[in-house]
């Protein structure tokens, strides 16, 4: 067998035991998405009033159209917590030494865990997509192009936080622990463009809140899906995106091949 | 000889300032069972673990199934099967899922991983058990599920890691006889344990490592051999000639309540027929003979204790007399 058709037949395989635990013990996914739900409902019908009057909108339907491309991403990085929980629990077992012993595409056990993990994501930005349509957020004229890239920019932007969360998975001793490491990935959104516009916040801090990874695609999106001024931050987002895809996997494999304890 | 499955030469893993394995040198032929025996912490799984391609060693060199271990490792993963010591079934599935999870890695088709996971399922008594997590499973469940697991892809050679350990008397007697028929199929099967009593049962040769050396090896009765403890016993009726018999064999030991004679001997044929002229010579007649050998427990001591140096051979005699 070809070493392209190795990888993608143990890569299903993978994939397939991942879905398989994802379906059978879906409380984890569950549990991430609680944290973006609620957050969208606090702060549209109890902040709601105030905040839009903060970012000089009429009534609370703007706020909602200015919220939900954060939520979206939110729901990404929340997400990715289970990723590097599940991947750490994994990676405890002695089943992962068996995979390590056994002639199959070497990478195919971290892959296996990113599509799964991906589509777990994808799933859930929908489910989370469908509450705020069903709150009454609309696009404001986004052509089905521009539907299409934002659907990229999450996908992308998914893929990039789950390798990253793979090998924060990987370097965990424990299920804790990980889940410890990914908090950065819940906690950023918070201190990103998200819920409140960049130049709300103090002059000391708007550089870290424009340029750490989540404000610049969360600008993208709503650019693509609210037609709002995107800039530069479509480069930066893609910049992000391609660099911490990067650096995950280049971390995730390089734990991967370490000689086990 | 045939081609020997697994050769190894001066492997050596330490980590940190920890010297692991300090120059293991293995041959093991086809069709054997070869027995790594050692204390806990002696390296035993260490050795398993580089052989089985799970961790690099060193320095030295190996050969699995006649793959260079180093270069060719994704070869001798196809060649071989590895049950750890820790339990390596996925819990949060079914039995059966694990069974069609490891024909799918091994890549069988869809109709030969159901047939191979049945059949394993059943030789393996896990058909009942066969729907449910494998989480729930008792010891020895995942025990026999691990090794049905290990079997899947038909390996020529296996490592089974101290694969009683924790198992009750019945399900270790069962994975005897799964280990028996194991070899009688013409697998290779290349096992750890602490049980000297396994070893001897199952193994054709048995090293003893200690301190990441290798400090014995051989087959059972060659082990026993190499350590003191070996005797003829007599043992007479009649107390006169059991007097007679002491004053006659005065290196032996005596003792005047069970009218018995202890006369150090290694056990080989050379010696004994060397005991037998003696006792011809001075007319001694005894009513029973019987040679004693030291068992494991004797080598395994003697070995692995805090002064590893094997006992010289010319020693043994004097201070063997119990």
């Amino acid at each position: 067998m070809s070493t392209l058709s190795l990888a993608v037949r143990d890569s299903t395989t993978m994939l397939r035991r991942n879905l398989l635990h994802a379906r059978r013990y879906p409380s984890l996914t569950l549990n991430l998405l609680l944290t973006p739900v609620m957050l969208l409902l606090l702060f549209v019908y109890i902040f709601g009033d105030t905040m839009s009057a903060g970012i000089g909108g009429g009534d609370r339907s703007d706020y909602i159209a200015y919220l939900v491309p954060g939520v979206l991403l939110m729901t990404i990085g929340s997400t990715t917590i289970g990723t590097a929980v599940s991947v750490s629990n994994d990676m405890t077992e002695g089943i992962i030494a068996r995979f390590r012993t056994m002639a199959i595409h070497r990478g195919s056990v971290l892959i296996g865990h990113v599509i799964g993990s991906v589509l777990q994501a994808i799933i859930s930005v929908v489910l989370v997509g469908l509450i705020a349509l069903a709150m009454g957020f609309r696009s404001t004229d986004a052509t089905a192009l521009e539907w299409l890239a934002a659907f990229g920019v999450l996908a992308f932007f998914t893929l990039a936080l789950t390798w990253i969360a793979v090998g924060m998975g990987m370097g965990s001793p424990n299920a804790e622990a990980a889940s410890n490491s990914a908090m950065p990935l819940i906690l950023l959104p918070l201190i990103s463009s998200a819920f409140v516009p960049i130049d709300a916040m103090p002059g000391w801090f708007q550089p870290i809140a424009e340029y750490q990874p989540f404000t610049p695609a969360i600008e993208t999106l709503r650019g693509l899906l609210l037609g709002t001024e995107i800039g530069h931050n479509g480069w930066l987002a893609l910049a992000w995106c391609l660099a911490l895809t990067v650096l995950g996997y280049r971390w995730s494999q390089a734990q991967f091949n370490r000689d086990p304890k | 000889m045939t081609n020997p499955a697994i050769t190894a030469q001066a492997l050596r893993k330490s980590y940190g300032d920890k010297v692991v394995l300090d120059g293991i040198d293995l041959t093991i032929p086809e069709g054997t069972v070869f027995a790594l025996l050692g204390p806990n912490g002696a390296g035993k799984t260490t050795v398993v673990k580089i052989l089985s391609t799970l961790i690099t060693a060193d320095g030295g060199e190996a050969r699995v199934g006649g793959h260079d271990l180093a270069a060719q490792a994704q070869s001798v993963r196809a060649a071989i099967g590895v049950t750890g010591q820790f339990s390596a079934v996925d819990g949060l599935i079914t039995g059966e899922e694990n069974m069609l999870l490891m024909a799918d890695l091994n890549h069988l088709s869809k109709a030969e991983g159901q047939r191979v996971a049945a059949e394993l399922l059943e030789r393996f008594d896990l058909v009942e058990a066969a729907k449910k997590p494998a989480s729930t499973y008792s010891g020895g469940m995942k025990r026999r599920l691990d090794i049905a697991m290990t079997l899947v892809g038909g390996p020529r050679i296996i490592f089974l890691d101290e694969p009683t350990t924790g198992l009750d008397p019945r399900s270790r007697h069962n994975m005897w006889r799964i280990i028996r028929e194991l070899v009688t199929g013409g697998t290779t099967v290349f096992l750890t344990t602490q049980y000297l009593e396994e070893a001897d049962e199952l193994a054709d040769r048995i090293a003893v490592l200690n301190g990441g050396r290798i400090v014995a090896e051989g087959s059972a009765d060659e082990l026993k051999r190499l350590v003191p403890g070996g005797h003829v016993r007599l043992r007479f009726t009649d107390p006169a000639a059991h007097r007679t018999a002491a004053t006659a064999l005065p290196d032996a030991a005596r003792d005047d309540e069970a009218l018995t004679l202890q006369i150090p001997n290694d056990g080989t044929q050379r010696e004994l027929r060397a005991v037998l002229d003696h006792l011809d010579t001075a007319g001694i007649e005894a009513d029973e003979l019987t040679v004693h050998t030291p068992d494991l427990d004797d080598v395994f001591f003697a070995l692995t204790g805090p002064d590893t140096s094997v006992p010289a051979q010319t020693e043994q005699p004097k201070e063997t007399v119990r």
